[in-house]
């Protein structure tokens, strides 16, 4: 465990997940590229941070790793899923190209630029890797060296992030707030409007039958016929009411038998 | 392998979030692709404390997360303001810019 | 060809130059005076209306008394000590340029003094009549004093700047009479014509005063003809032909002869004062004055003569053609001043005899203009002669001054053409054969286009319009008449005597050289007096045997040409004012279209270029993105790249 928590040669375990995972992680990384459904892509984007986090983990980053998992994937992700519902969570891409000649460039692009930092990369000659294991020990564990050097070192830098994040959460706030521009209806108004709109009563409740116990099944009006309202309004637009006949009676001949 | 390799890999994960930018339409999944190219710079940012030895690219990437934090959330924001006036999600649709 | 007079010249003594003292002193009044006269006409406008002529008359004639006093005096004194300068002030001084208005009378400038101030005077009061009518009447004696003085400077310039100042003045003077009535647009026109034709000869003038200054440091007479000696004769040959253009350009010779027929168009005493007896003839008072440059430079001497025999001849052909009583007399002068031209060209042997020539063509050719303006001015300003004809019986004053100019002209014994004109041919003869031919058919022909002109006008037949009453001309218009008219008789003999005239001149001209020839010099004269008997015969048989006919019949081809001045205005046209034209043009064109063209057209790139380029403004985010993207590999790139 010290060996893995030191990280200063590449081990055999360190290179077997690396070869694992990091397949995968660029699977996901594309898979969020090319996922029709947005929140596929937010599924994918889940995948690839917490793959992140196993490899800040096996680098010696292991606070680090487990920050990734909460900040990024708990909280961020789970904020993109929250806004993705709001917009839509069916919604589909239509992956039809408007801008004349964009996929050439994002490719060209792309394929340069990877190409330029892969090669740029190639020909930097690093040091043996030092590993974090040494200072870590000196401060007595991980998080307290980071504190260390957080709070002295970057403490200018932390306390402006701090006020970034207040400003942050304060400004999404005001962007999201929705201005009252009706006034805000008191119970007088509400009860009138209901009395002049014609149906002053609740609307039925869904029909329940032996067979079958579910709100998509609507209630049968007096002559029979199934009363629309009776259903929720979101069944009916997808039409998924289920269709009532004529209700089958179990009868008799007359003779005491079951039909 | 060398550490080096996590740095190729960050360089793949950057690319693949840039071209993302470039063509997705939806604008939560662009957003998303701009969070992949953070995250990919945090990868080499650890690598680069596990070979220099110093927990600096650890203190840096830590920031860098909150800051990525925070940009979402205001971001989303904005897409959502967007949306509620405009009901689509898509980046094409502001385009009045144009000459 | 002339070489052999350069042996003769030896040393010309030039004369010292005495300050002016006594009446001497008062040269600057010459000028003075008729400037006086021409300020006060045209600044006082039209309250000088009524009294303006006489005050013009009253200021050339003050001027006459002061030339004839000082010409007494310098008669008193001996032949040497007879030239006077006086300097006024100094004009411009920077450095080695210095110009001073200075003064200078000898006896060069004192004949053309009197010959302007006399003839002027009288033609001053000859105007009196004959502008009598006209409601410009003040302006014309404005610009005729102004004229005067202009002419006044020119001939009495101690150096040659204040030559050109006269020089320009009286080619103003020219301009503004020959457009006197400028209502008529063809007038006007030859007022532009000679001012312009007079300019490409003042190029020459300018250029020749550059080229002194530049040479020798400064322009005054006595500097100049001093130091000429030590000038290269390609600087001489220049200067020679310099002031030959600038000459030529005056005096309406050859190639620049095309402006004096036009410049008929001027009121009669005009014609008479500058386009005969005076302005023309500062050419060659130039030339003359010039004399101790042109003896150093041969070749300039050539060009001089062959432009004077040139021009005597188309002179000639011109006049026998003109159906135009003043085109024909102006035709006349051209060919007189050929003469005198050719004799300036042969160097001190012809020098005085141009001179006399110029004197005597002043009396008798003013006398035969005002003449004709007095047949004109009875004729309700007819000018075709073929409407003439049978007029002494009604103007017999004028007809007999008129004959009086005429045997002058023509060179008829004892009057005043035969002593220059015969001498002019002699010189000529003894100096080449060709030329002095050349010079005496031209004096035949000189005789047929005057009787032509006297038998057309005066004899025969008359051939009037129903609406003229000819009348003998008042006496305001008949005393100069008569007193030019003796002149034209008898003046040649006084002045021929005992070679007063070329004995006068010599100190300043140099001395006339003895010719020999292998017959005797009254073989030669009468062999002259033949010619022009012929040329009176011919006439005669044309035009007093047969009827002459009121339209002008068609004629053969050099009669047609003549009519057209030999096509001399074709010419102009065709060599200056076309290509003139053409360039201009072309250099329009060049401005529209290529230089605007290119300012434009830039202009139009620029605008063209953003037009297309503002099309990468799509309004797209994602277009945005990809070109931050290439931007940052470009970045990313240079830095690799840097790296290797």
């Amino acid at each position: 465990m010290n060996a893995l928590l030191a990280s200063a040669t590449v081990s055999t375990a360190e290179q077997v997940t690396f070869w694992v995972l990091a397949p995968l992680m660029v699977l996901a990384a594309l898979m969020i590229l090319i996922s029709r459904k947005a929140v596929h892509s937010a599924l994918w984007m889940a995948t690839t941070m917490v793959i992140l986090a196993v490899f800040f983990a096996m680098q010696g980053g292991v606070f680090l790793g487990v920050v990734q998992v909460v900040v990024y994937t708990g909280a961020v992700m789970m904020l993109f899923l929250f806004v993705l519902m709001l917009v839509g969570v069916d919604a589909s891409d239509s992956f039809v190209e408007t801008l004349r000649g964009q996929r050439w460039i994002a490719a060209v692009l792309g394929l340069g630029f990877a190409g330029l930092l892969l090669s740029g990369i190639s020909r930097a000659t690093f040091p043996p890797p030092a590993g974090v294991g040494v200072e870590d020990a000196a401060s007595g564990g991980q998080v307290r060296a980071l504190a260390e050097i957080i709070f002295t070192h970057y403490l200018f830098t932390f306390e402006v992030i701090s006020a970034v994040l207040i400003v942050a959460a304060v400004g999404a706030m005001a962007l999201t707030h929705r201005t009252q521009l009706t006034p805000r209806l008191s119970q007088t108004s509400l009860s009138r409007q209901r009395v002049s709109s014609g149906r002053v009563t609740p609307l039925p409740s869904p029909g329940v039958y032996a067979r079958h116990n579910a709100v998509d099944t609507p209630a049968l009006l007096p002559d029979g016929s199934p009363a629309e309202d009776s259903v929720p309004e979101h069944l009916r637009r997808r039409g998924l009411v289920r269709p009532t006949g004529p209700v089958e009676l179990p009868h008799g001949d007359g003779e005491g038998n079951r039909s | 392998m060398t550490p080096t390799y996590y740095l190729y890999l960050a360089g793949i994960i950057f690319t693949i979030g840039a071209s993302g930018v470039l063509l997705r339409r939806n604008s939560i999944v662009v957003f998303m692709c701009v969070e992949l190219m953070l995250n990919a710079s945090n990868l080499a940012f650890v690598t680069f404390a596990r070979i220099n030895g110093n927990l600096e690219g650890q203190v840096v990437a830590f920031f860098v997360m909150v800051v990525a934090a925070a940009e979402v959330v205001v971001g989303l924001a904005i897409i959502v303001t967007i949306f509620r006036s405009r009901r689509s999600a898509s980046v094409d649709d502001p385009n009045l810019l144009k000459l | 060809m002339l070489t052999h007079i350069a042996d003769e010249i030896g040393t010309q003594s030039l004369e010292t130059v005495q300050d002016a003292t006594g009446v001497f002193a008062l040269t600057w009044l010459l000028v003075v005076l008729p400037l006086v006269g021409a300020g006060v006409l045209l600044l006082g406008g039209r309250r000088t209306d009524r009294w303006g002529a006489w005050f013009a008359v009253a200021m050339v004639w003050c001027a006459f008394a002061i030339g004839a006093v000082q010409f007494f005096a310098m008669l008193g004194r001996p032949a040497e000590s007879r030239a006077y300068g006086q300097d006024l002030y100094t004009w411009a001084a920077a450095g080695i340029f210095d110009v001073n208005v200075g003064f200078l009378v000898d006896q060069l400038s004192m004949v053309f003094i009197l010959l302007i101030t006399f003839v002027g005077g009288l033609i001053h009061i000859y105007s009196l009549g004959y502008m009598s009518h006209d409601p410009d009447r003040r302006r014309f004696f404005a610009y005729l004093n102004l004229f005067v003085a202009s002419m006044l400077l020119l001939v009495t310039a101690s150096n040659y700047v204040m030559v050109y100042v006269g020089w320009e003045g009286v080619g103003l003077a020219s301009y503004l009479l020959i457009g006197f009535w400028n209502q008529r647009a063809d007038y006007a026109t030859a007022g532009n014509k000679a001012f312009i034709m007079n300019r490409v000869g003042d190029l020459g003038m300018s250029i020749a005063i550059m080229v002194l200054f530049a040479t020798f440091g400064t322009t005054a007479f006595s500097g100049v003809f001093a130091a000429a000696p030590d000038a290269s004769s390609g600087t001489l040959l220049a200067l020679g032909l310099l002031l030959l253009l600038a000459a030529v350009g005056k005096s309406a010779q050859v190639p620049l002869q095309a402006w004096l027929l036009d410049a008929m168009a001027g009121p009669t005493p005009v014609s008479a004062l500058i386009h005969a007896a005076t302005m023309v003839t500062a050419g060659v008072y130039l030339i003359v004055r010039s004399g101790p440059i042109f003896n150093l430079s041969e070749g300039a001497r050539l060009a001089v003569a062959i432009v004077g025999v040139l021009t005597l001849l188309l002179g000639a052909f011109i006049g026998t053609a003109k159906d135009d009583i003043k085109k024909a007399l102006a035709g006349s002068t051209m060919s007189q001043i050929g003469y005198m031209v050719l004799a300036a060209g042969l160097g001190p042997a012809g020098y005085a005899f141009a001179i006399f020539h110029l004197l005597m063509h002043g009396f008798f050719k003013a006398n035969l203009f005002l003449g004709a303006g007095s047949v004109m001015h009875a004729m309700d300003d007819e000018l075709d002669m073929r409407r003439y004809g049978g007029l002494r019986a009604v103007m017999p004053i004028t007809f007999v001054t008129f004959m009086a100019g005429y045997l002058a002209i023509i060179g008829i014994p004892p009057f005043d053409g035969f002593f220059s004109k015969d001498k002019i041919i002699e010189a000529a003869l003894a100096d080449n054969i060709w030329l002095g031919l050349l010079a005496a058919v031209g004096a035949g022909i000189t005789g047929y286009y005057m009787t032509r002109v006297v038998l057309m006008t005066w004899l025969g037949e008359r051939r009037w319009a129903e609406s003229a009453h000819p009348h003998e001309s008042p006496k305001v218009m008949t005393i100069p008449l008569i007193v030019l008219g003796l002149l034209s008789a008898f003046a040649g003999l006084f002045l021929a005597i005992g070679n007063r005239f070329v004995d006068w001149l010599a100190p300043v001209v140099g001395e006339p050289v003895e010719h020999s020839f292998a017959v005797p010099t009254w073989v030669i004269s009468a062999g002259i007096l033949a010619l022009v008997g012929v040329g009176v015969g011919w006439a005669y048989l044309q035009y007093a045997t047969r009827p002459v006919p009121v339209t002008a019949p068609v004629g053969s081809p050099v009669a047609v040409a003549a009519r057209r001045d030999f096509y001399e205005d074709a010419l102009n046209e065709g060599l200056f004012m076309r290509p003139g034209r053409w360039l201009t043009r072309f250099l329009v064109f060049f401005d529209n279209k290529v230089v605007d063209g290119i300012v434009n057209g830039l202009a139009a790139t620029i605008g063209g270029s953003s037009g297309r380029l503002r099309h990468w403004q799509t309004g797209f985010v994602r277009s945005y993105a990809a070109s931050m993207f290439a931007g940052a590999v470009l970045v990313v790139g240079a830095l690799v790249l840097v790296r290797l």
